[in-house]
């Protein structure tokens, strides 16, 4: 059996605050993403443009030096305008709040598109009879398109979900204490490396085996009114 | 603002961009290999052959690259009286081999993925037509299933490349200077680190764009004989 030298319980919290930073990125994720699936399907061209700017960058540029960016960037950034503004300011970001921010921010660009596409494949006829009913936009939207929406959207949110927790791993760089960052104090205390990393592997692997179960459940229940073929 | 600071180090840039490409076409090549014998290995019935790849498959999609990467360079340490021993540790104590070693795994396993779902979508009535004039095992695959695979494959497959390229940015975190690890040595030493991380990152941009248009390029080509000729000289929409 695996000998944790007693570090076993630290890997446990850095387990918890590493699946805490995942589901508050991933509500963060969630509700950037419909807010631009609905910037890029709107009529504004402004909206199409910064949701289409959004989702372009951030898929193009890698997390590590997003998270960077948010962590060492930001605060500097302001700081600099602060000074050129005559004010002296020092400001230093939580590191959970730029973990939860950073990637957050970067899957809701990657929830964009899911949306996006979800949305896509609702018949329009729907939409049309619903407004031809006298629902309105708004009404519309939460009545019709939101609840089939869902069924369209959960496989691409699964994956988003996969690929987002597995990323919580690089916030280890900015010293959170999450399931990484213990596991590397764990292993530096005891020489152990690669019994730590094989553990936290096999966490990750649990994540993932549980949400990938949750998921086709999930699926099941979405699709519980469609007959199939 | 001052943007001399960019200017200055930009060789620095570059060169830690060139690595970065370096690391990324070994291991995509490397990988592109190893992934189509595992893709074809998945589908075989043998569960000896199928099973040990679905485990390898799950455990390097299912698991954080950060922790492979630490898994192998640190990890490895662990066993250093046995890689000694069988003159291995030479290669495990550099951090470049570890980071090409685990990405090549990585992607390896991504790919092969995306290999098994595009040969499962290639028609049965080519291979039927296949089978009907006489081809068999490889030639079977050669000539008509692999090629047929890659061309469905492509467009994920550009993805899992983009993807590996920016994955490359953590190879920074064992020490390698690639444009990650270039950008954070030149911010330790002169805090500015927005200036320098969004050079980076739009270097990294560029870089994306190019393996997406070379994609579009090769769809292109391979899609020759799916469009209309030229006629009026209008080109077919593509496919994205």
């Amino acid at each position: 059996m695996l000998d944790l030298k007693g570090y076993g319980w630290m890997l446990w919290q850095g387990l918890e605050l590493t699946i805490l930073v995942g589901l508050a990125a991933m509500a963060l994720a969630l509700g950037l993403g419909l807010l631009g699936a609905w910037g890029k399907l709107a009529q504004g061209r402004a909206g199409r443009w910064a949701a289409g700017t959004y989702t372009t960058v951030i898929r193009g540029v890698p997390e590590l030096l997003l998270i960077l960016l948010v962590y060492y960037g930001v605060p500097t950034l302001i700081q600099d305008i602060a000074e050129g503004a005559g004010h002296d300011i020092i400001l230093d970001i939580n590191p959970f709040v730029a973990g939860v921010i950073t990637i957050g921010f970067i899957y809701g660009a990657f929830a964009t598109e899911v949306f996006r596409g979800a949305f896509l494949a609702v018949p329009r006829g729907q939409i049309e009879a619903a407004r031809a009913a006298g629902m309105g936009q708004a009404l519309t939207f939460r009545r019709i398109v939101l609840p089939q929406m869902w069924r369209f959207a959960l496989p691409g949110l699964g994956n988003v979900w996969l690929v987002l927790i597995k990323a919580t791993a690089l916030i280890s760089v900015i010293q959170l204490e999450e399931l990484v960052r213990n596991a590397d104090i764990a292993a530096r205390a005891t020489k152990l490396p690669f019994t730590f990393f094989f553990v936290v592997s096999l966490f990750f692997l649990g994540i993932t085996i549980v949400s990938m179960v949750v998921q086709r459940r999930a699926e099941v229940w979405a699709n519980r009114g469609v007959r199939r073929a | 603002m001052d943007l001399a600071i960019i200017w200055e180090s930009l060789p620095r840039l570059l060169d830690g961009a060139a690595l970065t490409l370096e690391i990324t076409v070994i291991s995509v090549l490397i990988g592109l290999a190893l992934a189509v014998p595992l893709a074809i290995m998945r589908l075989s019935p043998n569960p000896l052959l199928w099973m040990p790849v679905y485990g390898y498959i799950l455990y390097f999609r299912g698991t954080p690259l950060l922790v492979q990467l630490f898994l192998v360079y640190y990890g490895s340490g662990q066993f250093r009286p046995f890689l000694d021993s069988i003159g291995l540790w030479v290669l495990f104590r550099e951090a470049y081999f570890c980071a090409v070693l685990t990405l090549t795994l990585n992607t390896a396993a991504y790919t092969a993925e995306i290999l098994r779902g595009a040969i499962q979508g290639v028609p049965r009535g080519d291979i039927e037509a296949a089978r009907a004039v006489g081809y068999s095992g490889i030639l079977l695959y050669r000539r008509i299933v692999l090629p047929k695979a890659f061309r469905l494959a492509l467009p994920a497959y550009t993805n899992e490349v983009v993807f590996l390229l920016q994955a490359t940015s953590l190879v920074s975190i064992i020490t390698l200077l690639d444009l990650t690890g270039v950008a954070r040595i030149i911010v330790a030493r002169s805090f500015e680190p927005y200036k320098l991380y969004i050079t980076a990152g739009l270097m990294y941009l560029a870089m994306s764009y190019f393996f997406i248009l070379l994609s579009r390029f090769i769809e292109h080509r391979l899609s020759g004989h799916m469009r209309e000729r030229p006629a009026s000289g209008t080109a077919a929409p593509g496919q994205r």
